[in-house]
């Protein structure tokens, strides 16, 4: 009998599965992090962080109308007319492989303690378009130094959701479920990398990604993974959607680079989003403009192979 | 049959005229919406890609006239210019739109494409091969050339019609169903013309 074979009576039912999950989070609320009080979404307001830059962002309407979000439909309007479905709350991310204190935890539990930020934020699509977005949110390395990972974690990989019947997209294959995302760690802790929970001083709406993104600047939109269920800690380099999907188009790192093409498009140039049929191209910044603080990551790597 | 002979009938009585004008409307509205930024969040790529929709549904249009006439006994052939013209000129608007509004004439960007991108080449020789057939839409040209010649030359659309498709398909990233079921529509098209000839 090979090892995954198991007697149907052994499996538990999901609704006893969830179930389950919801006393264990509740369970380890009280013991993890306890300190303040619990604060639910943060209403309480938030600062302006170092990060941030002074750049006009886009308006809401851009910024939560136009996404890919390929678990609700592969136009950039699916998104917003299908995510009102996502249920999320309860909402409990999965924090495993190498890591001191690896646990199911509730989103609030997550949050708790951590001083949102608001970052304008410039995100580059690989497909060559741009916005300006004002995240709020917080460094994910405040999140990660709380489970204390172990030495020997050289990589960060993510999770999205799984739950076709709230995420229609789910339904055809276009990537293959879960979409997967990943960093090295020094990536993942880099101060710039954030995992966001909200734009525009509000809650994250359901087709950015609520209620919990990552947001890497430096690098192409789809490396910012939406709502996550699933932190791991890992040795090596974990597999990511779309360059499981195609390797030769998409890399690992997937860094902003004008200098390396996609192989069926420029990076050279961007058109902004939100100026009209008439708005001019932008010159593409190496790492997205964030060179002076995360070119360091890289150096001596030849970042035409390394893409 | 009755129907029959009304749909015949309303088909003998339709202007070409009617044709161009009902045709243009899509992209006098999308130019209109685009231009008053009313296209969503990213108003130059709805237009762009409606515009090479549109052009693309055009031929697929003017390709389903034949079997229609053999299977349904349905002539249409009335309406084959103007249905031709019309895909020539989306393709057109769309190409234009690409270069201006797009690339905004930025040649190294242009011309980059142009040799490094399948699906830009893909895309530009379908729009060459509509050139000719454009040119060669008129009562003078068909005198000229000569019936036997003319129709061989025409054949092309069925060329264009395979790389146009094509060209969509090579864009998209990962495998979206819509590209897929129109390839599906001009391949079955292509079948019937050049598969099924002797059985019908």
């Amino acid at each position: 009998m090979g090892k995954n074979r198991f007697k149907y009576s052994e499996i538990t039912p999901e609704r006893v599965f969830l179930n389950r999950r919801s006393v264990l989070t509740k369970g380890l609320s009280f013991l993890a992090f306890s300190g303040a009080n619990s604060s639910s979404w943060a209403s309480e307001g938030y600062v302006k962080s170092q990060w941030s830059s002074n750049a006009k962002p886009n308006s809401y309407e851009d910024i939560t109308t136009y996404n890919n979000f390929y678990e609700f439909g592969t136009d950039k309007s699916d998104p917003s007319k299908y995510a009102h479905n996502l249920k999320t709350r309860p909402w409990v991310v999965e924090i495993g492989g190498l890591v001191s204190k690896p646990g199911m935890y509730d989103f609030d539990q997550i949050i708790k303690n951590i001083a949102l930020e608001e970052r304008i934020y410039s995100f580059r699509c690989v497909e060559g378009w741009s916005m300006v977005i004002p995240w709020l949110g917080f460094s994910l390395s405040e999140v990660l130094k709380k489970v204390e990972p172990l030495s020997a974690a050289k990589y960060v990989a993510f999770e999205t959701l799984v739950r076709p019947e709230e995420m229609f997209g789910q339904r055809y294959n276009i990537l293959d479920w879960p979409y997967r995302e990943g960093l090295t760690i020094s990536e993942a802790m880099h101060p710039l990398t954030m995992l966001s929970t909200g734009l525009y001083g509000k809650e994250l709406p359901n087709q950015n990604g609520a209620p919990l993104r990552l947001v890497v600047p430096w690098k192409y939109g789809f490396k910012s993974i939406k709502s996550i269920v699933k932190i791991s800690f890992t040795e090596t380099q974990p597999q990511t959607s779309w360059n499981m999907q195609s390797p030769r188009e998409y890399g690992f790192y997937s860094n902003v680079n004008p200098d390396v093409d996609h192989p069926r498009w420029s990076q050279a140039t961007e058109r902004p989003i939100g100026k009209g049929i008439f708005a001019k191209r932008k010159k593409t910044l190496k790492f997205n403009g964030y060179g002076d603080e995360v070119a360091s990551l890289y150096s001596g790597m030849d970042l035409s192979k390394f893409y | 049959m009755n129907v029959w002979r009304i749909i015949n009938r309303s088909i003998l009585i339709t202007p070409v005229w009617l044709i161009y004008f009902v045709g243009l409307i899509p992209a006098t509205v999308l130019f209109y919406r685009a231009f008053f930024n009313n296209l969503g969040a990213d108003p130059l790529k709805t237009l762009e890609h409606e515009l090479g929709e549109y052009a693309l549904i055009f031929l697929i249009i003017l390709l389903s006239f034949r079997p229609i006439k053999k299977l349904m006994s349905l002539n249409l052939i009335k309406f084959r210019r103007s249905i031709g013209l019309l895909a020539f000129w989306y393709a057109t608007l769309h190409f234009l739109t690409y270069i201006i509004l797009d690339q905004q004439l930025i040649w190294d960007l242009l011309i980059g494409d142009l040799i490094k991108r399948p699906y830009i080449i893909v895309g530009f020789f379908a729009f060459l091969t509509l050139v000719p057939l454009a040119l060669t839409s008129n009562i003078w040209s068909i005198r000229r050339l000569g019936m036997v010649k003319w129709k061989n030359l025409h054949l092309l659309v069925y060329i264009s019609a395979i790389l146009a498709v094509l060209h969509y398909v090579l864009l998209v990233k990962s495998w979206p169903i819509k590209p897929l079921l129109y390839l599906l529509v001009i391949v079955l098209l292509i079948a019937f013309r050049f598969l099924l000839k002797r059985f019908l």
